[in-house]
């Protein structure tokens, strides 16, 4: 109840704002990194080392705002995109945040990727009052307008996507016995937690095993996983290492229910090396077409995604996700920058960032829309479960969001 | 004990991925009396040059001729424009080099192939022997592959008079000299056997690891380090490390309660460590006399 | 040279505070190289393994700063306390260990150093993989500053004073000894230097430079997490030994100065190929100065000032020949010839 009357004094008070700002509108009024002409935005990829193959979305987001501003830009603003490299490593993405704010000046900084090179800026961010926004990493802790009110996540959580297995094991498998295959940091970490929320203590998980990113294979830890009876895999593992596993389940002739994390489950640079024999009957969830999918041949978002890939990003890889996830979250910056109108400075993004309602983008799955509030700081919850059959993703079940407060 | 097997074997299988990198290591070193960090970059690259001949239609076995060839020669080249040129310049300034050409190779290789993984095929089959999936029979290729090589490099070194003229060039390059060896060529002839070497590697690792420009980074320190442990001068002892680090590695992870799961390279290390401070000139390596 | 000093210390004031961290980071990597010169350069041992009394350093900051809410300038000294003794440890095995298997055990020690961080041990102390968010020292007594140039004036103060010593211990008798180990450990054991001794002290004092300098590092990005302490850190901070000048005081400057900007001025000539072109960077600057910035000004002065008599520096002529012919890299035969 209270919430409610709460999220009602908000909605009044935004009518409230929005018919007074409405005048103002016409007035225009610039943060640095606006001006009549250009938008300037700051974004720190890995380009180079370890995590280099996430740079793919950088250049995909680079390529959507050229196609923007081949198209008249943003409210008759070009979008200058200024992306850094930071090689995955804290100090760096401190530096070139810093580059990005007091040197470039840019309005704000989009998709920084990871979760280490985040936490890294976010003081920073939030002390300079520069929107840190939609950042690429499905760390839960993004979503904290109270302590960090200039930051945003995009992507679903990874706990809420492990809420969704837990739920699913919990319907159709209560007498499983769980092995995880995690990757010894944040991210892995983060997925544990939350299947063992989710579980509530209500299926066993019989075995843990890391692995490290300096790991060459994981055989050894899938061993042990069968070793310790599990009958369940969770493969919380990156592209490289998830396909190593897939692989190696098949080999030993093991044929667990198989759980694997979305941010493996690219066809083209996940389940195509690891073999589709092997990958067949593999579970995991989705919250963007797949482009590999045939069921999208037809669909009108994916040619237009198709599309623009053939023109601005010839280069880029259509069988793999990381282009698709550049494309939509360009998207979304691109629709908050709309929203804000003339009135581009920092605080007013952060606000509209903050007032996205039934966002729908072309590659997003049917359905699924992005929404933001003053206290809900996490644009994108829903998503479906998926089975691969073999041959690609097959859709089931409803679209869900797992329960994580924020 | 079941498992103590299994992951034995596993790591028997891990290893001789290590032991394939340790030969062009030990090869290296035979040729220039140190070590070549951007020896497992140059894998990579001639793994993608294989990949590439494929991808044009090349059957297998051409395609693993080609990249070898292709490497044994861009060995050379890079010997004679990158190092040659300077040969007279410290060690030290050397290393930089090795890490500048790891940089160029590893970006060369994103910008040109990507950074997704890739799948590379095997000539072996991924069949399981033994019916318990845990040694495929590319893992036994693999190994039979590192054994062929270990012989080759022993005959090389041992029978025949370049093999003999090259150790004694990077032992001792001016008496070497005297004695009518021609030290910069074998120099040269060492990097480029090397490289194919390397190439060879590359192509039994990629089907297991997958292809990607980081492919080499993590298995070099495994390689380096089986390499050292067993003795830089022996190629024997290269490929009797490589397996070891491997083992060792796998059982420190099951085994040791606590930190093992987590610790498994530092533990692996820290035994290397160990061993070294005991044997300082690794378990196969040649006593070093010092004459003052 | 006063006008260095007086630049130094005015540029705070004229320039932004992005490039003053850039400066301040600099200058600390210039200290953390200065300890690996004082072992590579000085002493003759080699290490890959800088990153992580680096980490250890950082560490120690974050961790009394986070935990027990300990006054940042007493980090420091902490620090180098901390990273003194676990280097001089270190140091102990590691004389049985010659060239190349150095190398391996502190390349070993880069590569665990992450790991162990984030292990669960260590974890209600170390924030595991999350790491610890610190907070950045404001000025003090009411002075005008903002915290960038507070933390500029205070790095350059305590790197000023590391230096001051690193000049006066390597001109005093313990700093002859540490030479002599590196140009010829047998006649130095027998003039009465206690080799294994002066080895070990050089490694710990080594790693309380980079330890002091990791703290430093810690305070200006305020965080810590073992990614930022990764074996490119130890490489990085090896190139900075190698371009400034292996066995050069003044040259880590340079050293920390390269390690930090050029791969920016890559990045900014080409996105793509970034690496690359740093790659191809390092091999022109190798080709023009193979030594270093330090061999090629003592070639220039070399040449221009033969005759008069040479100004105090450490690079002793048999230094030079041992670098050039024996490197800490390569097995302890090869250059012995010079000692026949």
């Amino acid at each position: 109840m209270r919430n409610d009357r709460h999220w009602l004094m908000v909605a009044a008070a935004m009518a409230i704002a929005a018919l007074a700002t409405a005048p103002a509108a016409a007035q225009k009024k610039y943060d640095p990194g606006a001006s009549d002409s250009e938008i300037k935005i700051g974004n720190i990829m890995p380009y180079s080392g370890p995590a280099s193959a996430y740079g793919e979305i950088g250049k995909t987001e680079a390529a959507y705002f050229r196609k923007v501003n081949d198209e008249g830009g943003v409210n008759g603003r070009k979008i200058n995109f200024i992306s850094y490299d930071d090689a995955y490593s804290p100090p760096k993405t401190v530096e070139q945040a810093r580059k990005l704010v007091e040197s470039d000046e840019v309005l704000l900084i989009f998709q920084s990727l990871g979760t280490p090179s985040n936490t890294a800026i976010q003081r920073y961010m939030n002390a300079k009052k520069v929107p840190q926004l939609f950042v690429a990493t499905g760390a839960t802790k993004w979503n904290d307008p109270k302590h960090f009110p200039w930051t945003m996540g995009w992507q679903p959580s990874y706990q809420s996507e492990a809420h969704i297995y837990a739920q699913y094991l919990l319907k159709n498998h209560p007498q499983g016995k769980i092995g995880v295959l995690y990757q010894n940091d944040d991210y892995g970490k983060d997925y544990l937690k939350g299947l063992k929320d989710g579980l509530k203590g209500n299926m066993p998980i019989v075995a843990e095993a890391p692995y490290e990113t300096t790991d060459p294979t994981v055989d050894s830890q899938v061993i042990n996983l069968k070793a310790s009876g599990a009958d369940i895999v969770f493969n919380v593992a990156t592209p490289k290492f998830a396909a190593q596993a897939i692989k190696k389940i098949a080999e030993l002739g093991w044929k667990p229910v198989h759980l694997l994390n979305n941010v493996s489950n690219s066809v083209g640079s996940v389940l195509k090396p690891a073999g589709f024999d092997n990958a067949a009957g593999v579970l995991s969830t989705a919250y963007m077409k797949d482009p590999t999918d045939p069921t999208w041949k037809d669909d009108p978002g994916y040619k237009k995604w198709s599309a623009f890939m053939d023109k601005y990003y010839p280069d880029g890889d259509k069988t793999s996700t990381f282009t698709v996830y550049g494309y939509l979250a360009a998207q979304t910056l691109v629709a908050v920058l709309k929203q804000s109108g003339d009135n581009l400075t920092r605080e007013n993004v952060m606000k509209q960032a903050a007032s996205l309602k039934g966002l729908e983008f072309d590659m997003l799955l049917p359905g699924s829309r992005i929404n933001t509030g003053p206290n809900d700081f996490a644009p994108l919850k829903q998503m479906q479960m998926e089975r691969f059959n073999g041959e690609r993703w097959e859709l089931f079940g409803p679209l869900m969001s797992g329960e994580v407060g924020g | 004990m079941d498992l103590f097997l299994h992951q034995a074997l596993a790591g028997l299988a891990t290893g001789s991925i290590y032991a394939c990198l340790a030969l062009a290591i030990v090869m290296i070193y035979a040729a220039i009396n140190h070590l070549n960090f951007a020896q497992g970059e140059m894998a990579m690259f001639s793994t993608f040059i294989a990949w590439q001949l494929m991808q044009w239609g090349a059957p297998y076995l051409l395609a693993f001729v080609g990249a070898a060839a292709f490497s044994f020669v861009a060995g050379i080249a890079v010997e004679r424009v990158l190092f040659r040129p300077i040969h007279k310049a410290p060690v030290l300034s050397h290393i930089v080099l090795f890490i500048a050409l790891f940089a160029i190779l590893n970006s060369l290789a994103g910008f040109i192939w990507d950074y997704n993984v890739k799948s590379f095929p095997t000539p072996f089959g991924s069949r399981s022997l033994f019916g318990n999936g845990l040694v495929s029979s590319h893992d036994a290729g693999m190994m039979g592959v590192a054994f062929t090589m270990l012989v080759l490099l022993y005959v090389f070194f041992r029978h025949t008079r370049i093999g003999l003229a090259m150790r004694a060039a990077a032992a001792n390059p001016e008496s070497a000299r005297l004695a009518g060896v021609r030290v910069g060529r074998m120099i040269s002839l060492g990097w480029g056997m090397a490289a194919a070497i390397g190439a060879v590697a590359g192509i039994m690792i990629a089907p297991v690891v997958f292809l990607d420009p980081n492919m080499m980074t993590s298995i070099l320190v495994y390689g380096f380090a089986g390499a050292v442990v067993g003795g830089l001068t022996s190629p024997g002892g290269a490929v009797f490390g490589g397996l070891a680090v491997g083992i060792i590695e796998n059982l420190a992870g099951t085994y040791i309660p606590y930190v093992g799961r987590e610790l498994r390279l530092t533990i692996a290390l820290f035994i290397i460590v160990a061993v070294l401070t005991a044997k300082p000139s690794g378990l196969f390596g040649r006593a070093i006399v010092t004459r003052v | 040279m006063i006008a260095g000093v007086a630049l130094a210390l005015l540029l705070p004031l004229a320039i932004k505070g992005f490039f003053l961290f850039q400066l301040t980071l600099a200058l600390i990597y210039a200290v953390a190289i200065l300890g690996l010169n004082l072992l590579t350069g000085f002493n003759g041992q080699f290490s890959l393994g800088h990153s992580a009394f680096y980490a250890i350093g950082a560490y120690t900051a974050a961790i009394l700063m986070d935990q027990a809410d300990v006054a940042y300038y007493w980090t420091l000294p902490a620090a180098g306390a901390a990273c003194f003794i676990v280097g001089f440890l270190f140091g102990l095995p590691a004389l049985r260990l010659e060239g190349l298997y150095l190398a391996l055990a502190t390349f070993a020690l880069a590569i665990a150093t992450p790991q162990l961080l984030k292990s669960t041990p260590l974890e209600p102390w170390t924030g595991g993989v999350q790491g610890i968010v610190i907070l950045k020292p404001e000025a003090p007594l009411g002075l005008p500053l903002n915290s960038d140039q507070w933390l500029y004036y205070f790095t350059m103060l305590t790197a000023a004073l590391m230096y001051a010593g690193a000049v006066n211990l390597m001109k005093s008798r313990t700093g002859r000894a540490i030479m002599a180990i590196r140009d010829n450990p047998i006649a130095a054991s027998a003039m009465g230097v206690n080799v294994a001794l002066y080895k070990s002290l050089t490694f710990g004092v080594s790693a309380l430079y980079t330890g002091v300098a990791g703290a430093l590092g810690a305070l200006t990005v305020q965080f810590v997490a073992p990614d930022s302490f990764t074996f490119n850190l130890a490489i990085a901070l090896f190139v900075g030994l190698v371009i400034g000048g292996v066995g050069s005081i003044p040259g880590t400057l340079l050293g920390g100065l390269f390690i930090l900007f050029v791969p920016n001025i890559a990045e900014e000539l080409s996105k793509g190929l970034a690496q690359a072109v740093y790659g191809f960077i390092l091999i022109a600057v190798i080709y023009l100065m193979p030594s270093g910035a330090a061999g090629l000004i003592r070639l220039i002065v070399g040449r221009t000032a033969r005759s008069r008599s040479q100004p105090v520096h450490f690079e002793t002529a048999s230094r030079s020949a041992r670098l050039t012919r024996e490197t800490p890299m390569s097995s302890s035969t090869s250059g012995d010839e010079n000692a026949k």
